[in-house]
Formats: structure tokens, C-alpha cells, sequence
């Protein structure tokens, strides 16, 4: 059960992401950036593919990628928080793509070690495009903070909003914890070292302070959402609830 | 010493030498290096492939013209399974293949060790130009047409390329 719970997490975080960055497709500020973030987009997409096609396996009772994505509700769903929440303006979505490509940076190395073979080769495989997204988002954080002081704001102001979201990562739920013991993936809170490295060496290049200690909202991986997940499965499923089994 | 070739899979690996992907079309799915095994009994086979960029969404495509061809070609029963492991790499890519890639106007992946790294800002070694071969490029961006590729420009003949990048 906790294998499955954890798959269904990873599939849902990376969907959503993956949702929420192809807002973005056409309404990007230059048009390679466009790309990049969807680019971004379909890596996401097809590492939650790979997630739920191995969770429906766990399930065997009929369930497809399909079914898990656009057919559990809002109670159903596993995923951060932080990647539910709407883009904002680029530098939040930029702020945002970098603290979850750190995080998953970390957390896909640790992966690759897994015990659990299809978890393994899956972090293997997506940790290659990872490397690209946090390189990439790296590089926008730092350009944008330490850019005008107009861009710098909104970096600020995306920071102050996103930050509170950050915690959530690190936190272990019953299931990661269950999952944990089992040497079957790490134990979350392991990650939270490096990962507030990572993130002070980018935000120093960036000129942007570090927060101090702040409340974390929490809840996303136990199913306890923010009203924005609502709206983001209505606009992502509503193909498959209005005709159930359409294909392309 | 002498080992036993597996003649009864040539002519299946010949049927797949002519499927091309379907978002590089001078590439077939063998120069690409992404089929990594084929067995053949009597009537049945299976290939097993593996994707590209895990959501290159060329592979149902690829998977359905590879079961099509050898269905095409008398074989009755037909599984092509798709793994994740190992992970793919560029340095799988055919020496033809990349030859291939060139002339078609994409510039060709470099070998692998020197370029994927951490450090920002910093440009791959020279990328050449598939168009009037120099060496004198820049990156516009790390994101391409495709999962695949990334944008390059030329400073010498200006024009601007895909450049297949390494992975």
C-alpha cells in the first residue's frame, strides 16, 4: 500500500506541474522560453506516466494512467501543494520550477538506488532531464533576481508567497515513512540539507535573501488540497468527464 | 572460439533498419540505438525498445509501426514492450546515424562526458555547424523543437540550427 500511495504521489506532483507549465504554452515572454517551460511541460508529463502506469500495475484491478489521472477527485490526489498553487506572474513560475527541480534533483539520485527496480530505472531515466530543468531554472532565478529592480520584486514577492510551500518537500508522511524503512526511497527530511544548500548558493548569485523560519503548509500528500486544486482537474479532466473513454 | 549467431532474428532487425522516427525522419529507430532486443520464435516475436526522453511522444508511434511492419511481414504474434532500463544515451546513436543527422541540417550529439554538467551559464563545447561546418556557434537555447534538440545559431553563415543534445 505504501508503494502505491508513494507512486500515486510522484505521478501527482509531476502532473500537475507538467499542468500547470502548459498553462504557459503560447503565453510565454520570448518564444524560446516557451518552449523550454513546455518542454519542461512533457518531461513532467512522461515521468507521471511512467508513475502511474507502475501504480496501476500495483493496483490491478483495471485501473490505466488514464483512470488515475483523470478520473480520482480532488480527496484522491497526493501531490505537493506547491505545484497545485496558480503560475502567477514568469518569475513565480520560474521561482517554483527551481525548488521543485532541486528537490527533485535530490531526490531522484537518491532513487536510482532504490530496491524497488521500476522505481529505480524510472529516477534514472528522469534524472537525466531533471538536470536540464534545474540548470535552466537556476539560471532564470539568478538572471531575474539580480536583473532590474522591477524583476527583482517580483522575484521577492514570488519568494514570499511560494516560500511557505517549500517545507511540505521535507516533511514524511505515514506512507513515505512506511516506504522509507524499507530502503525503498529516502526519507525525505534526508533531502532538506542539501537541498537548502542548493538554494542559498542560487539566491545569494540572485541577491535574494533566504526567509527565516516561517509556518509550512502541509496536507497536499495526505489529500488535503488548497481550493486551486478544484479548478486545475476541472480544466485537465474535464474531457474525460464529459466523454468517458475519448481517444485520440 | 566461436559463438552462436542468432540467425532467425536478422530478418526482423532488417525490418526495423527501414521504420524511421517519426519526428526525425532521416533517423531509422536502429540508428537511433533505442531497440534494445529482439526474439524470434517461429511465428512470434518481441522487441523491446526504449524511449528517448521519458515523454518523447514518438514512441506509441514508433511501437504501433514496428508491430505493423512485422504483422505486415507474416509474423503473427507480435509484443513490442517498451523499458526504462539502462537509460538511454546519445552514445547509443549510430555512427551512420549521426552522419545522417548532419546532412539532413541537425547538428550531430557531441560525445558525451564533456558536456552535461552543472555549471551555469556555461555554453557546451563548440557545437559545429551542420550547415557550413564551422565552429563558431552559439546556444539560444538549452530547448528545442523537440524533447531531443536544443537551438544553436551560427556567427559565421548566421544560421540557426537544432543541434541533437547529449544525454
Amino acid at each position: 500500500m505504501s508503494l502505491l500511495n508513494y507512486s500515486l504521489s510522484l505521478a501527482d506532483s509531476t502532473l500537475l506541474l507538467g499542468q500547470r507549465n502548459s498553462e504557459w504554452c503560447g503565453h510565454g515572454p520570448v518564444l524560446e522560453q516557451d518552449i523550454a517551460i513546455t518542454n519542461i511541460s512533457l518531461d513532467l508529463i512522461g515521468q507521471a506516466r511512467n508513475f502511474y502506469q507502475y501504480a496501476a500495475i500495483i493496483r490491478n484491478d483495471g485501473s490505466t494512467e488514464d483512470t488515475l489521472a483523470y478520473l480520482r477527485d480532488a480527496r484522491e490526489f497526493r501531490n505537493l501543494l506547491l505545484v497545485e498553487l496558480p503560475n502567477g506572474d514568469w518569475g513565480s513560475t520560474i521561482l517554483r520550477q527551481f525548488f521543485f527541480s532541486n528537490y527533485q534533483h535530490l531526490l531522484y539520485t537518491k532513487l536510482q538506488q532504490s530496491n524497488d527496480e521500476q522505481l529505480a530505472a524510472i529516477a534514472a531515466k528522469a534524472l537525466k532531464e531533471v538536470t536540464y530543468h534545474l540548470r535552466w531554472s537556476s539560471e532564470w532565478v539568478i538572471r531575474l533576481g539580480d536583473g532590474t529592480a522591477e524583476s527583482h520584486r517580483r522575484m521577492n514577492d514570488a519568494l514570499q508567497e511560494l516560500w511557505p510551500y517549500t517545507g511540505e518537500m521535507f516533511i514524511p508522511v505515514p506512507f513515505e515513512k512506511e516506504i522509507a524503512n524499507k530502503q525503498t526511497a529516502p526519507d525525505p527530511g534526508s533531502l532538506k540539507d542539501a537541498w537548502m544548500e542548493k538554494t542559498a548558493e542560487i539566491f545569494h548569485a540572485a541577491t535574494l535573501d533566504l526567509p527565516g523560519n516561517v509556518f509550512m503548509h502541509t496536507g497536499g500528500k495526505e489529500g488535503n488540497h488548497t481550493e486551486h486544486i478544484g479548478f486545475v482537474l476541472a480544466e485537465m479532466q474535464f474531457l474525460q468527464r464529459a466523454y468517458p473513454g475519448a481517444e485520440w | 572460439m566461436i559463438y552462436p549467431v542468432d540467425i532467425s532474428t536478422q530478418p526482423v532487425w532488417t525490418i526495423l533498419s527501414n521504420i524511421m522516427d517519426p519526428e526525425v525522419p532521416v533517423l531509422s529507430i536502429l540508428d537511433l540505438g533505442i531497440v534494445r532486443k529482439v526474439t524470434v520464435n517461429d511465428d512470434d516475436v518481441e522487441v523491446v525498445i526504449t524511449p528517448t526522453y521519458t515523454g518523447c511522444p514518438a514512441m506509441d508511434m514508433i511501437s504501433a509501426s514496428v508491430r505493423m511492419e512485422l504483422l505486415a511481414a507474416g509474423y503473427k504474434n507480435v509484443s513490442v514492450l517498451q523499458v526504462l532500463s539502462p537509460a538511454w544515451t546519445t552514445e547509443w546513436m549510430s555512427e551512420q546515424g549521426k552522419k545522417k543527422l548532419k546532412e539532413y541540417g541537425i547538428a550531430p550529439p557531441n560525445p558525451l562526458q564533456q558536456v552535461c554538467h552543472h555549471d551555469l551559464f556555461m555554453n557546451d563545447e563548440a557545437i559545429q555547424c551542420p550547415h557550413c561546418e564551422s565552429w563558431h556557434t552559439r546556444l539560444i537555447s538549452e530547448f528545442g523543437s523537440t524533447a531531443c534538440k536544443s537551438l544553436y545559431q551560427c556567427k559565421d553563415c548566421q544560421e540557426p540550427f537544432d543541434y541533437f543534445k547529449c544525454h
